[in-house]
């Protein structure tokens, strides 16, 4: 064949297959409008939160395709936006329990099936908690926080009644039933595909959903998206409102936004402060912004090197801390102040609440010329570049302040890989970080961020016996439900912390969201992550 | 010829066996601890530990090697832990995005920057040699990013022509039947015209992005190459004879100075393959270079060590089919090691 025979016939050839262009056209209208798409920065690495490693979004993976025994209620914010109740745990799998005081007995929804059809059964939910305590990493952790550690406690009585013993009296027990980790897998079907040395079938569960969730992944693309179909019979809750999901990831922020104010998308979840700012100044979509439950901003300081092993020089740096700038220019004003409050003494016992220190540079120089060092130090303060966005700026201006009394800080930015592993060691002097528990008690974000148990989550490496008692009696009056212990514990470690200063709080930052105005039915999730199915499109 | 494309071939093993070596290297120097990154938010220096094992990363540094090598003998490349998926389904999915991204792009430019050099050679100093400068000149000095931002601003957020930039794919179609992972040649071949006119307009922005970045490199060259062949004797002797003029240019001249043009191209094509990480950011375009960034960020082992072994392969690939073009185009090279 010559050349230009070819490119004769090779363009006929294209031609014609162009013309059968059927009209699917109008059946989009219609699907559009039962799909919900919505866009993140990135996407999941595994859909199952026993993984090793599993990413934020792949929680959300975790939380939409598997039921738990209970879930969280809502309550309405004073601003009007929905949240989780902390307070009231709502039936999921489980229709009814009972909980005693040394064990929880739970009858299961007799009509509820996995996704392939197979009945959930109390054996199910036996194999999955005995799971989640035996895989090891970050979900045996989590069972841990409300004192699930052993799979004697987990008890299938028969198919429809499953009971969990108590190890101790623990507040946070129950609570902790109702976070993604104790998710309810389809056993039969895991096990089919588990091998001898993956026995618990984690390679099977990273890229395939086994639950009884009201979704279920259908399609996937690592990276690019996440598709979901609703899953028809889902009996634990009222059939979610939207049919499909399509989750893609858009790295570029400057397009998430062009995307949402373009009508293209309807969601996009987790914006920048800034952007959030101007598109609610704009108007277009609507916009929501909830405090992230239990979650702080602060600079820590390392109480075990010098110079701040001395409370004094905590304190001075805590006096000249640029609040009130970091707010406005950092946050654009969509955060919780976390200081402005009339002492540093605590006025009720709950947290996050406000400390006293203020910008005062007298007292900052003289608490610093006390401690010895009115010439100021050299030292570095470090942040997670993952999280760069707001760390570097909030980082900058407090390097800035901190140079008017003559602390000379470099600023250290770590990539997100390696930020981990330098907060493991413990060595960095002074860092910009955030934290948040997923429980929303003052005593669970004390006990992992000031404990001398030293988690890697107490960052300052703040050891203090009298704090450890403070911490461990408001747990036992949490489980014992003494009222007065309780307040008097928590104000006495709140207080301590704010007079001892090793983490000093900067703000509460908002959780926020754009949606399309015919978006409705979004509520805030501890996890903060997409909850699709209280999601109502048109 | 066979003989000498094959003794070209092992030449190029030794290097390959480098790059291995580098690579593996490398990654294991890099700063980052992927077990205390992977043991996720709650981890205790145990679970720490416990991440460690599973990744076999407790284990001293030859022995990894060992394994690691014994595993590409079979082929395998590793597990991603961001994606949580095969290395080589991750590079085979994504490779094929890239290449037909950069292709397009690296014609557009070619259809652009050869005419432009060409002209510009043919008349130095008139107005089309300084617009040729400048089209070169502004091209390159805009980065990649900014013209694909800007692009987006422009065509799809201020006119909405352009397609929204989420991807190959408008979100309502699915992907052809996967054959070569070109979706544009995938979509023809499934007689699928809907899909792809789809996929060509996705392709429309981030390929006249790349392009507009690789013209000036290929105009340069063009331009430089052809002033030498046009003043060359052989050239004069076709005009003192009488040639058409479009005969002594496109046949005698172009041709001859086509082999330094195509030199540039195969670097521009390595270069743009790897390079065009913030193409694929501000489109979302699932591509190979945006997965290596990711994987590095997270120290992420396996992913980094099939990327790079994964271009080193292509490069290879691609010299050796530049070879070989060049003696297509001018009979006299000869191709030896």
């Amino acid at each position: 064949m010559k050349r230009r025979d070819f490119l004769k016939t090779a363009t006929a050839t294209a031609a014609v297959s162009l013309l059968p262009a059927p009209a699917i056209r109008t059946a989009w209208s219609q699907s559009r409008q039962e799909t919900l798409l919505f866009l993140t920065e990135s996407g999941p690495n595994n859909f199952d939160i026993h993984g090793v490693g599993t990413n934020r979004p792949g929680y959300e993976v975790s939380w939409n395709c598997y039921d738990r025994l209970m879930s969280y209620g809502s309550k309405t914010l004073p601003d009007g936006t929905l949240s989780y109740d902390r307070d009231k745990l709502v039936p999921e799998l489980a229709e009814e329990w009972t909980a005693g005081d040394m064990s929880a007995t739970f009858k299961l929804r007799k009509d509820a099936k996995f996704h392939d059809g197979t009945p959930i059964t109390a054996k199910d939910v036996k194999w999955s908690f005995d799971r989640a305590v035996t895989v090891g990493g970050f979900p045996t952790f989590q069972m841990k926080a409300g004192s699930l550690e052993k799979p004697e406690q987990f008890v299938a009585v028969d198919d429809h009644t499953f009971r969990v013993d108590f190890l101790r009296k623990d507040k946070l027990t129950m609570p902790d039933l109702a976070v993604i980790v104790p998710a309810v897998y389809n056993s039969e079907l895991i096990k089919k595909n588990a091998t001898e040395k993956d026995p618990w079938g984690l390679e099977y569960t990273k890229v395939n959903t086994a639950g009884g969730g009201a979704y279920k992944v259908t399609r996937s693309q690592a990276g690019t998206e996440v598709v979901y179909e609703r899953f028809e019979e889902w009996k634990s809750g009222p059939l979610p409102k939207i049919k499909r999901v399509i989750w893609r990831m858009v790295p570029s922020a400057g397009n998430r936004r062009a995307l949402i104010e373009r009508g293209d998308a309807d969601i996009s979840f987790d914006l920048p402060s800034k952007d959030f700012a101007e598109l609610k100044a704009a108007g277009k979509v609507n916009v929501t912004s909830t405090p992230i439950g239990n979650g702080i901003w602060y600079l820590g300081m390392n109480v075990k090197k010098a110079p701040f092993d001395n409370v004094k020089v905590r304190q001075a740096v805590a006096y000249i801390l640029p609040y009130q700038k970091i707010m406005d220019a950092v946050m654009f004003g969509l955060a919780k102040p976390m200081y402005g409050a009339a002492s540093n003494s605590a006025s009720a016992p709950v947290w996050p609440q406000p400390h006293g220190y203020k910008p005062e540079i007298e007292k900052a120089k003289a608490l610093l010329a006390e401690a010895g060092m009115a010439n100021g130090f050299e030292t570095t303060l470090s942040f997670d570049l993952g999280l760069g966005v707001i760390g570097e700026p909030v980082s900058v201006l407090i390097q800035e302040s901190l140079a008017s009394i003559g602390i000379k800080a470099t600023i250290n930015k770590i990539p997100g890989a390696n930020w981990r592993g330098e907060l493991v060691k413990k060595e960095l002097p002074m860092i910009v970080n955030f934290f948040s528990g997923w429980l929303d008690y003052p005593e669970y974000f004390f006990f992992w961020a000031y404990h001398g148990q030293n988690a890697v989550f107490n960052t300052m490496s703040y050891q203090d016996a009298a704090m450890d008692a403070l911490i461990d009696g408001a747990r036992k009056a949490a489980a014992e439900g003494d009222a007065a212990a309780y307040e008097t514990d928590v104000k006495g470690f709140i207080d301590k912390a704010f007079a001892e200063v090793p983490r000093v709080p900067l703000f509460q930052p908002y959780l926020n969201v754009a949606m399309q105005k015919t978006i409705t039915g979004y509520q805030y999730w501890f996890h903060r992550q997409l909850d699709y199915r209280t999601l109502v499109k048109g | 010829m066979l003989m000498m494309v094959l003794k070209r071939l092992a030449t190029t093993i030794p290097s390959l066996i480098g790059v291995v070596i580098v690579t593996f290297l490398l990654t294991r120097a890099l700063p980052g601890d992927p077990a205390a990154y992977f043991a996720g938010a709650a981890a205790t220096p145990q679970a720490v530990e416990e991440v460690r094992k599973q990744l076999g990363l407790d284990q001293p540094l030859p022995l990894q090697f060992v394994r690691y090598v014994g595993d590409l003998a079979q082929g395998d490349l590793g597990t991603s832990l961001t994606t949580g998926q095969r290395v080589s389904a991750d590079i085979a999915a994504r490779l094929p995005a890239s290449a037909e991204l950069t292709l397009l792009g690296l014609l557009f430019s070619l259809s652009i920057a050869v005419p432009l050099g060409v002209f510009a050679a043919l008349k130095p100093g008139s107005l089309i040699d300084h617009a040729c400068r400048v089209i070169a000149t502004a091209g390159v000095s805009l980065p990649v990013f900014f013209t694909g931002l800007i692009l987006v601003y422009v065509f799809y957020y201020l006119l909405g022509w352009a397609p929204a930039p989420l991807g190959r794919l408008d979100i309502f179609f699915s992907a052809p039947p996967t054959v070569t992972g070109f979706y544009l040649i995938d979509s023809l071949l499934a007689g699928d015209g809907e899909v792809f006119w789809a996929a060509l307009k996705q392709l429309v922005l981030p390929v006249l992005t790349l392009g507009i970045f690789s013209i000036a490199p290929i105009a340069r060259i063009t331009r430089a190459s052809m002033l030498a062949v046009l003043s060359s004797e052989f050239v004069r002797t076709a005009r003192a004879s009488g040639l058409a003029p479009s005969t002594v240019v496109i046949t005698y001249a172009l041709r001859n100075a086509l082999l330094p043009v195509v030199t540039t191209l195969g670097m521009v094509f390595s270069f743009l393959l790897g390079a065009n990480v913030l193409v694929e950011k501000v489109f979302a375009w699932p591509g190979i270079g945006s997965y290596a960034v990711e994987a590095l960020i997270a120290s992420d082992f396996a992913p980094v060590q099939g990327f790079v072994l994964t271009m080193a392969v292509l490069y290879v690939a691609l010299n050796l089919m530049i070879d070989i073009l060049y003696r297509v185009i001018d009979p006299r090279v000869r191709i030896e090691a």
